[in-house]
């Protein structure tokens, strides 16, 4: 598809991003200690720091990658949003208040304050940065998705300028000014998003009777004829629109009727999207993605693969170095308590409201089925090009806003944990602040390379990654630090390096991966499945027990 | 220079119910989700049969997001405050 600017778009968009810069230079100018560059000295109030939970937890990839499976391959998509709130349960009930009691900056501190141990220290800070940077990628990604339609810029542009007004805002500010930001944008986010299904509600679904809609779509290096597609081909009882549906309605309508979906065939350089109408019965259960797929046939592959992603989404929320240091921002467990809950009731709507967003995608006739990350604000544009650069600009911030949460998290592992932590550098608190936000640009500018190179890639299915990375290297140590009291150092070190490890190398050796990465044949891989979350969790579990037994603690009390 | 965590009133009593009540809606949502898990694995046919116009898939769906905010709620009604047993 071709994708003219329109000024208004930009012009909205422009003054959205201005404004949020803007402000993170006006909170910015108040950040003068460690303490508030890198927690925003504790003082954010709870209602704000929910909001902003949501705000850096409802990435691009939540916003651009659920909808746009969603659009593609129907219920799939829904799966991982129920994964990603399922997440926040673990965050709530087990780990969020006495985590909040033992931490100071970062995950490593929370881990090593019982320890007081380097080599702790240097595993933490590593495995946040690991994390943070696959976490990075997606998000680059998505900036350089919502540019192209926007701006009519390609996609290296849009992940470049992201790289660049990120780094501004982290550099100049800190926690302070992206707290601020995550709770203007996860606010902004779910008003619009519930805007925008009010909208396709209203609409309602029209049949489009026209056969040439179905012709097969071709991209080659001579040809690129893909046009905008996602209709209904059927209504139930033969009706050809249905006018405004209620919520519900929606939902049973989509079941009784047929709707396109389109399934890709690559031969050498050429790709043929062909349509296929499909039932809504079919579409709203599982098993319609390539992920997915063998859920409808006996393959055990297919299910354990299923059952590791489900269970990565599960473990992988409590365990995000940028989500846990936001429990450092507020002042005492109550509210970060409260701020939990006020957090998953706002991820809870939204994630509620991406079924509509994509179910509309798909039945919208703007689908541009080369790029499923694309699904959202395309469907946006199909009620006008007010809605479309309003729900870019906050796209775009949502992608600015988890970035900086992101880069803020990699930059305190690097100077607290691994400069002042592991080599014992003695820093007054202004090298602190100026080596983080170096520690920020290096970050961001790897970010930038990596999201240029992952360009095609579902974002979704690339956060699906880092949570199995975040889960299998944090998450043992966290539980087992908080409620195994034999836990030693060494149990806590071993975990965190053979999680990271064993899941960084499960995806690397995967068939996904030489598939969409190495551009091999999936069936060379080297892993069984694509997911590693249901081996290296529990791996990751039996290493600390392991070696926690062999390494007895010494005579320091437990608290 | 972490003010915020030290000037915290602690109380053990309060944090022990606290940590059992969180592990016991913890456990309710586990089980549902599991169950969730292994259907959708192993009896995907289930996940097709109508609900009142809508399928299990849907509805069970809809029922994990609703049923974690609700948990929420719970919990933030029913926790308890530091020193006095209220709530917070």
């Amino acid at each position: 598809m071709t994708y003219e600017p329109s000024a208004l778009a930009v012009g909205v968009f422009l003054a959205f991003v201005l404004f949020t810069v803007g402000l993170s230079f006006y909170l910015g100018r108040k950040t003068r200690t460690a303490a508030g560059y890198y927690t925003a000295g504790g003082g954010v109030p709870w209602f704000v720091n929910g909001v902003a939970f949501a705000g850096d937890y409802l990435s691009a990839a939540s916003f651009l990658g659920i909808c746009g499976m969603i659009a593609v391959f129907g219920y799939d998509g829904f799966l991982y949003s129920i994964g990603y709130l399922a997440g926040w349960v673990v965050a709530l009930f087990v780990i969020a208040e006495p985590l909040k009691r033992l931490g100071k900056y970062t995950f490593a501190d929370a881990l090593d304050k019982k320890f007081g141990s380097r080599g702790i220290k240097l595993a933490a800070a590593i495995s946040t940065l690991v994390v943070s940077v696959f976490y990075l990628i997606p998000q680059m990604v998505g900036a350089g998705v919502l540019v192209k339609p926007l701006l009519g810029f390609p996609h290296w542009a849009g992940v470049c300028i992201v790289g660049a007004v990120v780094t501004i805002i982290v550099a100049t500010a800190g926690m302070a000014s992206t707290t601020w930001v995550q709770f203007l944008k996860g606010g902004l986010l779910v008003l619009f998003t519930a805007g925008l299904t009010v909208m396709i509600l209203q609409r309602g679904l029209t049949v489009n009777p026209d056969p040439a809609a179905n012709a097969p779509q071709v991209v080659s290096p001579e040809q690129n004829t893909v046009r905008p597609s996602g209709h209904v081909t059927k209504l139930p009882g033969g009706k050809t629109e249905t006018g405004p549906l209620g919520p519900i309605e929606f939902l049973s309508t989509v079941r009784e009727s047929e709707i396109v979906l389109w399934t890709r065939k690559v031969e050498g350089d050429t790709t043929t999207y062909t349509a296929k109408s499909t039932s809504g019965a079919d579409i709203l259960r599982p098993g319609n993605s390539p992920t997915f797929r063998g859920l409808k046939d006996d393959s055990v592959a297919a299910k354990l693969n299923f059952l590791s992603l489900m269970l990565a989404l599960f473990c992988g929320t409590a365990s995000l170095p940028h989500i846990l240091i936001r429990y450092y921002t507020v002042k005492d467990a109550a509210a970060a308590r409260k701020s939990t809950v006020v957090g998953i009731t706002t991820i809870g709507i939204f994630y509620v409201l991406t079924l509509y967003l994509g179910l509309g995608a798909m039945t919208g006739g703007n689908l541009d089925v080369t790029d499923s990350n694309m699904a959202a604000p395309l469907l946006a544009k199909t009620f006008g090009v007010l809605p479309f650069a309003l729900i870019s600009a906050v796209a775009f911030t949502t992608v600015l806003g988890t970035v900086s949460g992101l880069i803020v998290a990699a930059s305190g592992a690097v100077v607290h944990d691994v400069l002042t932590g592991y080599l014992k550098m003695e820093l007054n608190d202004s090298a602190k602040v100026r080596l983080g936000k170096f520690a920020a640009i290096c970050v961001g500018a790897v970010a930038v390379v990596l999201g240029i190179l992952f360009e095609k890639m579902n974002v979704n299915f690339l956060v699906g990654w880092a949570f199995s990375v975040a889960a299998s290297a944090n998450l043992p140590a966290l539980v087992m630090l908080l409620f195994w009291k034999r836990t030693t150092k060494q149990g806590i070190i071993a975990s965190v390096v053979v999680g990271m490890v064993s899941s960084l190398a499960w995806i690397l050796l995967s068939g996904d991966t030489y598939r969409d990465l190495y551009g091999l044949p999936a069936t060379d891989a080297l892993t069984p499945f694509s997911q590693p979350g249901i081996v290296t969790i529990p791996l990751s579990f039996a290493v600390l027990v392991a070696v926690s037994l062999v390494t007895k603690r010494g005579p320091e009390p437990v608290e | 220079m972490h003010g915020p965590n030290t000037a915290e009133t602690r109380d053990p009593v309060t944090e022990r119910y606290n940590a059992r009540l969180g592990l016991v809606l913890f456990a309710v949502y586990l089980v549902a989700y599991v169950a969730f898990m292994l259907v959708n694995a192993f009896a995907p046919a289930w996940m097709d049969a109508a609900v009142g116009g809508l399928n299990v898939a849907v509805v069970s769906g809809l029922g994990l997001i609703g049923g974690a905010v609700l948990l929420a709620v719970i919990y933030a009604f029913a926790c308890r405050v530091p020193n006095g047993g209220g709530r917070s």
